[in-house]
């Protein structure tokens, strides 16, 4: 494949990625392409909200821009610099949730400080603070297992805003999550993207959540995934989900959506032997 | 019970007696804890299911199914102690200067031999464990380990404890050093290869969450796997720990001081059934009882694993 030019692009971004493309299992007859050719800009302090069919390599990204994985052509840049390895800039809350359940709650959030040998009543604090910023002060004792669900995503949170990333990579984080409880936490985690002036890139399911949320939504195709539209969610906050606007744009990106939902039906059809 | 009209003065007897039944409880509790209660019911069912295998058996003597001369039931085996303790703990009353009806009492001849078959199998547990964690992870550590030494410790984990008995010998002689080497070779290449793969099937979102958090290679070992295999690995302990016990009666056979696996060769060669049962029952006792301990030590350093048992009762 001739690799296209690199489109130009300023050192002040907080993500850049060019032509960046992603086959797991490369060289393998499993070999598995998951992205393809995405060019996406995020800047600085920039709520970006991923969305795209099950499967098209949301996650995949993530990885690649946490640097967990290589990516198999491209390249990927944060604020000037070549992503090449995990950097604790750049912190990525897990689908799945992820505590150390040997740990109590301000152990787990601060595990990152502890890593750079912070004395423990210093990474209490800083613990006690973060967990203040989501609601969960009483909790800062307990281990993982006596939480709820809702509590545990929280958690994660305040252990990534603890290491003070620049950019805040989420997959799905509320995705288990009641109605009532994702409004809160939505609101919640807008308070602290204004507060922290980190660029968040979030991927989701939910349209209602993408239009809540985002500076700008990027709709993925199915797999490999390349970058379909970009739209842009120009509604000043706090957003009124009723509003006529935000009616609109739910049904310009469900329409979107279901184009690509079919299309990867109607392509899975077509391989399926009869 | 019929519908007798009661006068009101003992309708309000018996409302009475119902509250103080409510409230007894209560008051028992600074008596007796909830834990103590559970312990007791759970003893208590181990006390009834031994006891009915040991009815059963009782059954069968007394229908005269069972031969008593090969079967001895219960009563026969545990009844006469004195005489069956005079075979423990031979190797003090064989001692040049020791008269035959000296040395330790039977009780205490009993609590030798147990002590030295338990010494001899908690040093083997620690001295296998010890090595095969060490090796497990230096082998995972570093490829040039795994490449070096999994293969040979793959080739020899099938081979059979009793294959090792000679070598033991050759290289050990006679006494506990070759008992202790058969209990590790018994439990080393099963525990290395056990650690390796608690290893690899650890949750990749917890190496992850310590990659971006800047951890390095050791760190991650020390912070994130090692707890994370800790519970596998204690449970692949207990689990060694019931064939340790079976180890060392073979390695004691062969001669060491004393032992339990001594008195077992000693009663087969005496073609004595009573002396085989008392030695089954007290590795019984034994091995239920460091279990017992070792569930007691992995509920202490485990404190984060959830009970699941309960939940399973529940279904
Ligand atoms: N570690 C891996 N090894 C091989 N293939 C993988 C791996 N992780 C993901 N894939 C494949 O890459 C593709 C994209 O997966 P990814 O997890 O990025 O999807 P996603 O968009 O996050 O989906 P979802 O919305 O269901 O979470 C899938 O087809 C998946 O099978
Ligand atoms: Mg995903």
């Amino acid at each position: 494949m001739a690799s296209r030019p690199i489109r130009p692009f300023s050192s002040r971004d907080a993500v850049v990625c060019r032509n960046v493309s992603k086959v797991w299992a490369d060289g393998t007859d499993r070999a598995h392409p998951a992205l393809r050719d995405i060019d996406l800009d995020i800047a600085p302090g920039e709520f970006t909200v991923l969305i795209g069919p099950s499967g098209c390599g949301k996650s995949t990204l993530l990885y690649l821009v946490a640097g967990l994985e290589p990516e198999t052509e491209g390249e990927i840049w944060s604020f000037g610099d070549r992503v090449a390895a995990p950097s604790p800039d750049r912190s990525l809350i897990f689908q799945e949730t992820s505590l150390f359940p040997w740990l109590t709650v301000w152990q787990n959030v601060s595990f990152g400080l502890s890593i750079r040998g912070t004395p423990a009543a210093e990474r209490k604090a800083v613990a006690r603070e973060a967990l203040h910023r989501v609601g969960l002060t009483e909790a800062i004792d307990k281990r993982p297992d006596e939480l709820s669900g809702g509590m545990r995503q929280r958690v994660a949170v305040a252990r990534a805003l603890a290491m003070r990333p620049k950019v805040l990579l989420m997959d799905e984080p509320f995705a288990a999550l009641d109605v009532q409880t994702r409004t809160k936490m939505q609101d919640f985690l807008l308070d602290v993207w204004r507060e922290s002036a980190a660029s968040i890139l979030f991927v989701t399911h939910h349209i209602e959540e993408a239009i809540a949320l985002a500076d700008r939504v990027v709709v993925f195709t199915a797999r490999p995934g390349r970058v379909k539209t970009v739209v842009p969610i120009e509604i000043p906050r706090p957003r009124d989900p009723f509003s006529p606007r935000s009616e609109a744009l739910r049904k310009e990106l469900t329409d979107i959506l279901r184009d690509e939902v079919d299309r990867a039906f109607a392509e899975q059809e077509a391989l399926a032997p009869a | 019970m019929t519908a007798v009209p009661q006068p009101a003065a003992a309708r309000e007897e018996q409302t009475q007696a119902i509250g103080a039944a409510h409230a007894a409880p209560a008051t028992l509790r600074p008596v007796m804890p909830a834990w103590a209660g559970r312990a007791a019911s759970r003893l208590g069912f181990t006390l009834l299911s031994v006891g009915l295998f040991c009815a059963l058996w009782e059954l069968l003597w007394a229908l005269g199914i069972s031969d008593p001369r090969l079967l001895p039931p219960p009563h026969v085996f545990l009844g006469n102690f004195p005489e069956q303790a005079k075979f423990f703990n031979t190797a003090q009353r064989w001692q040049v200067g020791v008269g035959l009806n000296t040395g330790p009492s039977p009780a205490g001849a009993v609590m030798i031999t147990i002590a030295a078959s338990a010494a001899r199998v908690f040093a083997g547990l620690l001295i296998a464990s010890t090595l095969s964690i060490t090796i497990g992870v230096l082998v995972r550590y570093y490829v040039a380990v795994e490449k070096l030494a999994l293969p040979t410790i793959t080739l020899l984990s099938p081979v059979s404890p009793i294959a090792w008995l000679p070598v033991a010998i050759f290289l050990f002689g006679i006494g506990d050093a070759p008992a202790i080497f058969m209990v590790v070779v018994a439990l080393f290449f099963h525990m290395v290869l056990a650690t390796i793969s608690q290893i690899d099937g650890v949750n990749r979102n917890f190496i992850n969450v310590a990659c971006t958090m800047g951890a390095t290679k050791f760190q991650i070992y020390a912070r994130v796997i090692i707890p994370a295999i800790l519970p596998g690995l204690l449970m692949v302990l207990r689990l060694n720990l019931l064939g340790a016990w079976m180890v060392v009666l073979v390695a004691e056979s062969t001669g060491v001081g004393y032992g339990l696996g001594q008195v077992i060769m000693l009663a087969r060669n005496t073609f004595n059934p009573s002396l085989v049962f008392f030695t089954i029952a007290l590795i019984g006792v034994l091995g239920f009882a460091s279990d017992w301990t070792l569930r007691v030590v992995q509920k202490r350093i485990l404190y984060w694993v959830p009970e699941t048992t309960g939940v399973l009762r529940g279904l």
